[in-house]
């Protein structure tokens, strides 16, 4: 399995992160390696065996559809880097 | 009063030879004095430290009967303490003070304990060294030019120099035992939803999972007491019953069968590490043990199977740092886009980053099934590798690495190589199953851990078999020396 740059930029594209041309390079090399490294698991039989996504097998839990958070509108907006009149700003979207 | 464990410093502190405020003083000092060359710590809470230490004076005064109470301890800085620089060791995070606290952390306050800062990590708890922290590497208080293993190599150095009484850590594919074992100390993984993840910042939300790392089996008993239980918070929190942690450590381990998988003794194990384990299970046969060898056939699939599912879990988790409502933003973005794009690409380090494409690759579209699917089967059948061992056996035993502490930088330029130092560790929490690492000897001057496995939820006989052990034997007072005021 050996990906090509432009492989690395349409990954690095989808998972949002900018890369510059160097650094794509060196995510080709290392991403091919990890990749090399996973392949090992196709050569298991794995027919009739059900995927395992939690250890204990359990199922999400219920619970009453009642309000349980208060609002902490001030608090949660401390951490952002731009706010205005109560929003989270980003730069325009809309021209 | 650096050696002292929990039991004996809660006996002191109710005896009034010494008060949580002189206690907490001295290891802030010590830390002022002595992190400087191990960097443990990122954040010291100083003031919040002695406040919380006179309030449990009175409260040890009102007759409190909490062991934790007073006794000065540090969390990863993974657990978003309200209020408290919480980095995550990212530059990502280098601003964020959580609104709220972790389940962990609330309810080891609520025990009365004190909290000394926030300790060092790999970035987003990715890494076996330490190394990948944007606040630079941690050092091996045995040896400052070794690492002191990862992710929670801070909570580990911290706990080893004594510059706390105890601390938190996760363990995701073995962060907590495999640096409890590189520093020399007891660390414990419960078993996956055992102890609330609530207020972690999440790397691999069906692996992750919080537990102690102190001095002692008998020191992590009291954590856990703590911090084990349900949480209405965290939807995959187990409903199962805790036990009493600390009623059961004397237990005679008469009868006991000890399984040693054949897989964790063959190539790769250093030879003095070998012999280590050899001799500590040698023993347990003398306490009374029997010692039995079984097969965990799929264990080496454990890694391709993890280094699919924990990176998968991280690209989907690690989404939520976009710029726009916490962490990093990059300067001046001329679009959304480029907002996202440059404040993810100059806000996460290189390994994080690399995980998080190999889990977008795994996800996308066409790869799914061969990738992540393939490796939740893989997972399965590692789950009933343990599941049938368990049948014949109590606990399992082995290395936690199958080296000693390497050296700082001794493996950066080949990451492949540090990914398969995981060999031991990782199945474990693809199972979902405990496990603790206890100090068992030393290999070339450093540290060696034994891991003890256990089955789904018998934290209660880890803690025992590993205490009696620490009952025999006196690894776990052993003790680095560090040059004052370096």
């Amino acid at each position: 399995m050996s990906l090509e740059k432009q492989d690395v930029l349409k990954i690095a594209h989808l998972a949002r992160l900018s890369l510059n041309d160097n650094d794509a390079e060196q995510y080709q090399h290392s991403l091919t390696s990890v990749l090399d490294l996973v392949e090992q698991m196709q050569s298991v039989d794995t027919n009739g065996v059900e995927p395992l996504s939690h250890p204990l097998e359990a199922k999400q839990r219920l619970r009453d559809d009642v309000v349980t958070e208060e609002n902490r509108r001030e608090a949660f907006l401390a951490n952002a880097p731009q706010t205005e009149a109560g929003l989270f700003l980003v730069p325009k979207v809309i021209d | 009063m650096v050696d002292q464990s929990i039991a004996s410093l809660a006996k002191k502190l109710r005896a009034k030879e010494i008060s949580s405020v002189e206690l907490t003083q001295d290891y802030l000092a010590r830390i002022k004095q002595l992190d400087g060359q191990l960097n443990s710590y990122i954040t010291v809470t100083d003031e919040i430290a002695l406040a919380q230490a006179e309030a449990a004076d009175k409260l040890i005064a009102s007759g409190s009967t909490s062991t934790l109470a007073g006794i000065p301890i540090a969390h990863k800085d993974l657990f978003c303490t309200d209020g408290i620089l919480t980095t995550c060791a990212s530059k990502m995070l280098h601003n964020f003070v959580p609104p709220y606290e972790s389940t962990v952390t609330g309810r080891m306050l609520a025990s009365g304990a004190v909290t000394l800062g926030k300790t060092n990590m790999d970035e987003f708890a990715m890494g076996s060294s330490n190394e990948n922290s944007h606040y630079g590497a941690v050092k091996n208080p045995w040896n400052l030019d070794k690492v002191p293993g990862g992710s929670s190599g801070g909570s580990a150095a911290a706990v080893a120099a004594g510059l706390c009484v105890a601390a938190t850590g996760t363990d995701t594919g073995g962060s907590i035992r495999q640096p409890a074992s590189f520093c020399g100390i007891s660390g414990l993984k419960p078993t996956y939803g055992r102890v609330s993840r609530f207020g972690m910042i999440a790397y691999a939300s069906s692996l992750d999972q919080a537990g102690p790392m102190a001095r002692s089996a008998e020191d992590c008993a009291h954590i856990l007491q703590s911090i084990a239980g349900f949480d209405a918070s965290d939807s995959t929190c187990s409903e199962v019953a805790t036990e009493d942690y600390t009623a059961n450590l004397e237990a005679p381990l008469e009868g006991l069968t000890i399984g040693l998988p054949k897989e964790y003794f063959g190539d790769g194990l250093n030879n003095d590490v070998a012999t280590v384990i050899q001799d500590a299970v040698k023993e347990f046969e003398k306490l009374g043990a029997k010692v039995k060898e079984i097969s965990l056939p799929n264990l080496n699939l454990s890694i391709p199977s993890y280094y699919v599912i924990a990176p998968s879990e991280a690209s989907s988790n690690l989404s939520r740092f976009d710029g726009v409502r916490y962490g990093y933003r990059c300067e001046d973005p001329k679009d959304l886009m480029d907002m996202y794009k440059r404040s993810r690409g100059e806000g996460f380090g290189k390994e994080v980053q690399k995980r998080i494409m190999v889990g977008t690759y795994a996800l996308s579209e066409g790869y799914y099934d061969a990738y992540y699917l393939k490796a939740q089967r893989i997972r399965r059948l590692i789950k009933e590798d343990f599941v049938k061992a368990f049948d014949e056996v109590d606990v399992i035993m082995g290395p936690v690495a199958p080296t000693t502490a390497f050296g700082i930088g001794a493996k950066t330029d080949d990451p492949i190589a540090m990914y398969l130092e995981d060999i031991y560790t990782l199945s474990i929490n693809l199972a979902g199953i405990p496990a603790m690492s206890i100090p068992a000897g030393f290999a070339e001057g450093m540290p060696v851990g034994l891991q003890i496995m256990g089955n789904y939820f018998a934290e209660a006989k880890l803690l025992n078999v590993a205490h009696k052990f620490q009952q025999a034997t006196d690894w776990h007072t052993k003790n680095p020396s560090l040059a004052e005021g370096a």
